[in-house]
């Protein structure tokens, strides 16, 4: 096994895409890790990303915030300004694991072990993240909901990496939330999941919507009929009950050891109503 | 030496004070040896290779291509573990079960091992070994397994306990029965009958360590084992036998202990790394991961309960009835049978049956777990009981108070009590402040009752007194819960001197005859009982010493508060003599000066207990969550009140995790699919309340202070407590344990659908 700690996110692509057997990106190391201990990989290359400038910073820019790949989730929560404007995605950074892990972990690192439960993924897909995606042929940037393709897998191709999470400026009047549903109080997995981004108008109207489920489908579901639910409406009981109602029919989840298919279609829908009241109350509305 | 261990009553001086224990400072510090810390120079790494398979006979095992790995020292399979037990077939069973001979018998089963260099190489080498398996259809399910169609486990099992001995073999291996008196009858005068049948999920004792020793087996036939144990002398005892060693040629020492609960009064491991050191020659550490841990060992039955409870208009119980269906794992056991002896043991029952059924599956083999047995039985019946009381309209506590067994009440299970701490449980239950607290919107209250007999047994105890006058006290039962702290308390009382005087320790096998192991609730109660009469002994020496210094009959010597006294007009004017000061002219009178005590400590004082818990249900998750907890026990005497507190909680909070969420989940495929602490989930610290407790003392007349074992009752309540909440709680019964948020929200779904 190698060890290998690039400067630049040129080498680290170049060693990436040069590797002859299986190679892996160490951030925090929080899934890479524990999947080494358990047995379930053994990689013959580690890249360890942390010494590559830039990747540790959450800028604030003209279109909004770039979170860089090895900003653990706890420096999330450290950030005013990114939590105030987007209180949904840094509260579901913030339940990943323990404390201890929250100092290692990151987000990039949640979206690419491609876990349907990822707790940060549904509120960075409701939030309409962006990643920027550096490769042998370049950089590119794609909506966050096109990295997982399925569990454990994703759209990146060889050699390339995630470098930042891209998050929109706030409109006035916006909010997102996001809650998991779990048996215990912490250090859990996620059953199911919602994550709920609205913006509102003067009185009170919900103008735009985005919602996403976790672990209710083998990725994380984004749910346009969900948002078109909400748009046009207050989050009233009427329109809240038809909104669980879509999101409950929207799943497509497993029976496993977390859960059954019941209990995730029933639970999708009633946390998708109290997230969307949480939302609705962070932008503003009453 | 004569020990009359009878209770006295006494005022303590240090017995019922609450100093800090000798092991805590190491332990806050990271000092404490457990059972992973032990290393010895040229250790190997010892790893084992399991089965995948839940059920599958073991066709071939290519080991050669490991063996030619550098840097492997041994391979072995059950070949090189023959079978010396000579028809004993308990031990049988524990040697297959360290490696299996003829046929995997769960997912997890051992089916070989390495020792190697490193672990790297280890976990290389189990890779290069070929097993061919043929696979058998296998069940882990308990009502599956006793259906004529299920699939055979072992074909030489032939039910035990039946009138005629049956012509084909089954899963069920032994059918047991307790009670007196005659239901039929008794139902045919109730004016209520509630009937019930109950389901709980397989859970594991969940203790943070994972198994681990080093094992040396020497070239001239002696050995040396350090083992994470509840009972060296046990394991010396089994390795042993199943190694084919002589007993005194095997030491073990055993090291402090991460949690056993039971799980680790069973070898599992010790005798594979014995082995691996016999054939490598060089010393063999063996470490369990977790999910070894999960997949092979430990864990307490899954079970299928019926009760049937009928009592009369005036809350009188006429009669009582319960078939317990327990599984054993893939060995024969007795857990039915504990579970139908404790069922009905709260109360007092004119017509009482029980009937228990030992049944095999394809899980790993069943271990003691805390009060073994108990807590699946109570959480049926003390279900039962109080609907039965709802039924009746009786306060719950008050029906249970109107048939609580007492002084001179005939057990359900045969033997007629002794003073008993039943009824003083429930009558503080009933004036807690607990019970009258205000309850919110879709909260519930629930309490329970839970029995534990309580266990004795052989125990050997040397007490030395130090020519400073301090007092080393070696014992043979490992501390699993502050005994160290308990039984220095009683050295001092006993002795009269002051608690940072004396020092325990846990003694390995070679320096302290044999004791059996710390379970059935019975280091501090039978340890301290040796340690009093040990003290007696030393005394006795102090005695006949301080004689000899005066010049004086020893028959006039009486020793009061650390101190040899001169009794009679003619020495009036001598100085009590302390024990400092006979101590320090021990070299002149005669030498050191000790006491030892060997003993069965018979009397062991039944226990119970009864349990108050609120807890709030969301309606729309099911989604449960602790509110309030309360554990009123009887303790005979509490040594050191803050560990007898510290096993009241521990007790609640591992029957918290296994009412709600704890459980062992099999694929179709018969494999576990939650070996890890992520998704079997054990309670964290957030999910539990503050777990309030109260002492009683009623003493138990078996003991020189009333001692009670107090270790294990705590956790049989806690499953039914927590129903009957839920039950007060939403309106609905729950019959399944664990009862996790999917269950609950399946059964609010079927009340609101009616």
């Amino acid at each position: 096994m190698r060890y290998i700690r690039p400067l630049s996110i040129e080498d680290a692509v170049g060693q990436l895409a040069g590797a002859v057997g299986p190679a892996a990106i160490l951030a925090g190391g929080s899934d890479l890790l524990v999947r080494m201990k358990g047995g379930f990989i053994e990689p013959e290359l580690i890249v360890d990303i942390k010494a590559i400038a830039g990747l540790s910073d959450i800028t604030e820019t003209a279109d909004g915030f770039r979170i860089g790949a090895a900003v653990p989730c706890a420096v999330l929560g450290e950030n005013a300004a990114l939590k105030k404007a987007w209180p949904g995605v840094v509260e579901a950074a913030k339940l990943i694991g323990s404390k201890q892990v929250q100092g290692r972990c990151t987000i990039v690192g949640n979206l690419c072990n491609a876990s349907p439960a990822a707790d940060s993924v549904p509120a960075l897909v409701a939030a309409a993240a962006k990643a920027v995606v550096a490769g042998p042929s370049g950089k590119r940037t794609i909506a966050v909901e096109a990295v997982p393709t399925g569990p454990g897998r994703t759209s990146l191709a060889k050699g390339e990496i995630i470098e930042a999470i891209l998050l929109d400026k706030r409109a006035p009047h916006a909010g997102d939330a996001y809650q998991r549903f779990i048996p215990r109080t912490e250090m859990d997995i996620a059953v199911v999941s919602a994550g709920v981004n609205l913006t509102i108008d003067e009185a009170g109207v919900i103008k735009a919507a985005r919602v996403a489920l976790g672990a209710a489908a083998p990725t994380v579901l984004l749910v346009e009929e969900a948002a078109e639910v909400l748009t046009g409406r207050k989050p009233d009981e009427a329109t809240l009950e038809r909104l669980a109602k879509v999101c409950s029919g929207a799943c497509r989840p497993i029976d496993d050891k977390r859960g059954t298919i019941e209990f995730r279609r029933k639970v999708a829908g009633v946390l998708a109503k109290r997230v969307a009241t949480t939302a609705y109350q962070r932008a503003g509305g009453k | 030496m004569n020990f009359d261990p009878r209770f006295s009553g006494r005022n303590f001086t240090s017995v019922g004070t609450r100093p800090i224990r000798p092991d805590g400072v190491d332990k806050v510090t990271g000092r404490a040896r457990y059972g992973a810390d032990f290393n010895m120079a040229g250790q190997l790494v010892g790893r084992i290779l399991r089965s995948p398979h839940a059920h599958a006979v073991i066709r071939k095992i290519d080991t050669s291509k490991a063996e030619k790995l550098a840097g492997v020292k041994a391979v072995i399979t059950a070949a090189d573990l023959p079978d010396l037990t000579d028809g004993d077939t308990a031990m049988y069973d524990i040697l297959d079960n360290s490696m299996a001979r003829k046929k995997a018998l769960y997912d997890g089963h051992a089916v070989a091992a390495v020792a190697a260099i490193d672990a790297r190489t280890a976990r290389q080498a189990l890779k290069l070994i070929e097993v061919e398996y043929e696979v058998l259809p296998h069940v882990t399910d308990v009502d599956e397994a006793m259906k004529h169609s299920a699939p055979l486990i072992n074909d030489a099992i032939f039910t035990e306990g039946l009138e005629e001995k049956p012509v084909k073999p089954s899963n069920v291996c032994k059918r047991t029965q307790y009670g007196h008196g005659d239901v039929h009858q008794g139902f045919a005068e109730a004016d209520m009958i509630v009937e019930r049948s109950f389901k709980t999920e397989q859970t594991h004792q969940g203790y943070i360590e994972p198994h681990a020793c080093v094992a040396s087996v020497n070239a001239d036939g002696t050995a040396d084992l350090w083992v994470c144990t509840q009972g060296h002398f046990v394991y010396r005892q089994h390795c042993a036998q199943l190694l084919g060693l002589e007993v005194s040629k095997l030491r073990v020492t055993s090291s402090e202990i991460g949690g056993g609960f039971g799980g680790k009064t069973h070898v599992w491991a010790e005798p594979v790394a014995l082995a691996l050191s016999r054939k490598a020659g060089r010393p063999v550490k063996l470490v369990m991961t977790r999910e070894e841990v999960f997949r092979a060992s430990g864990p307490t039955s899954a079970t299928s309960i019926d009760v049937k409870i009928g009592a009369k208009k005036d809350g009188t119980i006429t009669a009582a009835e319960a078939t317990l269906r327990y599984t054993c794992g893939p060995y024969a056991g007795m857990w039915a049978e504990i579970g139908a002896m404790t069922a009905f043991a709260c109360y007092r029952l004119e017509n009482v049956k029980t009937v228990g059924y030992e049944v095999l599956v394809n899980r790993p083999k069943t271990a003691a777990y805390r009060a073994p047995s108990a807590p699946m039985a109570a959480f049926a019946v003390e279900s039962a009981v109080d609907e039965l009381a709802k039924e009746i309209g009786m306060d719950p506590v008050e029906f249970r108070i109107k048939n609580a067994a007492q002084e001179g009440t005939r057990a359900s299970y045969g033997p007629v009590y002794g003073p008993i701490g039943i009824g003083p449980t429930l009558e503080a239950v009933k004036n807690h402040p607990h019970m009258k607290a205000p309850l919110k919107a879709n909260q519930g209250r629930g309490m329970a009752c839970g029995f534990w007999f309580n266990f004795g047994g052989q125990t050997c105890t040397d007490l030395n007194i130090g020519m400073d006058g301090s007092v080393s006290l070696a014992v043979g039962t490992v501390d699993v819960g502050g005994s160290r702290a308990s039984l220095s308390l009683v050295a001092a009382e006993e002795l009269g001197i002051a608690y940072e005087h004396v020092k325990a320790v846990v003694a390995d096998t070679s320096s302290l005859g044999y004791n059996d192991m710390t379970d059935g609730s019975r280091g501090t109660f039978s340890s301290s009982m040796a340690t009093i009469s040990a003290a007696r002994n030393a005394i006795k020496v102090l005695r006949e010493r301080a004689a000899q210094m005066w010049d004086i009959p020893v028959d006039d010597v009486a020793w009061e508060k650390g101190h040899a006294v001169a009794k009679g007009a003619t020495h009036g004017n001598l100085a009590p003599l302390s024990l400092k000061e006979i101590a320090a002219q021990s070299g002149k009178t005669g030498g050191p000066i000790a006491g030892h005590s060997e003993l069965v400590a018979d009397g062991a004082g039944v226990s119970f207990a009864t349990h108050i818990c609120d807890i709030e249900v969301d309606p729309e998750t099911g989604a449960t969550r602790v509110i309030r907890y309360t554990v009123v026990q009887d303790a005979g005497k509490a040594v050191h009140p803050t560990y007898v507190e510290g096993q009241y909680q521990g007790g609640a909070a591992q029957g918290i995790g296994w009412a709600l969420n704890e459980e062992y989940i099999y694929g179709k495929d018969g494999r576990l699919q939650n070996p890890g602490f992520l998704d079997y989930r054990i309670p964290v610290c957030s999910d539990l309340p503050m777990i309030d407790t109260q002492i009683l003392e009623i003493p138990n007349p078996n003991h020189p202070y009333g001692v009670r074992g107090v270790g294990e009752t705590s956790i049989v309540p806690p499953l039914a407590a927590i129903a009957n909440a839920v039950s007060n709680a939403v309106g609905v019964r729950m019959t399944h344990i664990p009862m996790s948020p999917p269950r609950i929200l399946a059964a609010l779904e079927a009340e609101r659908e009616g």
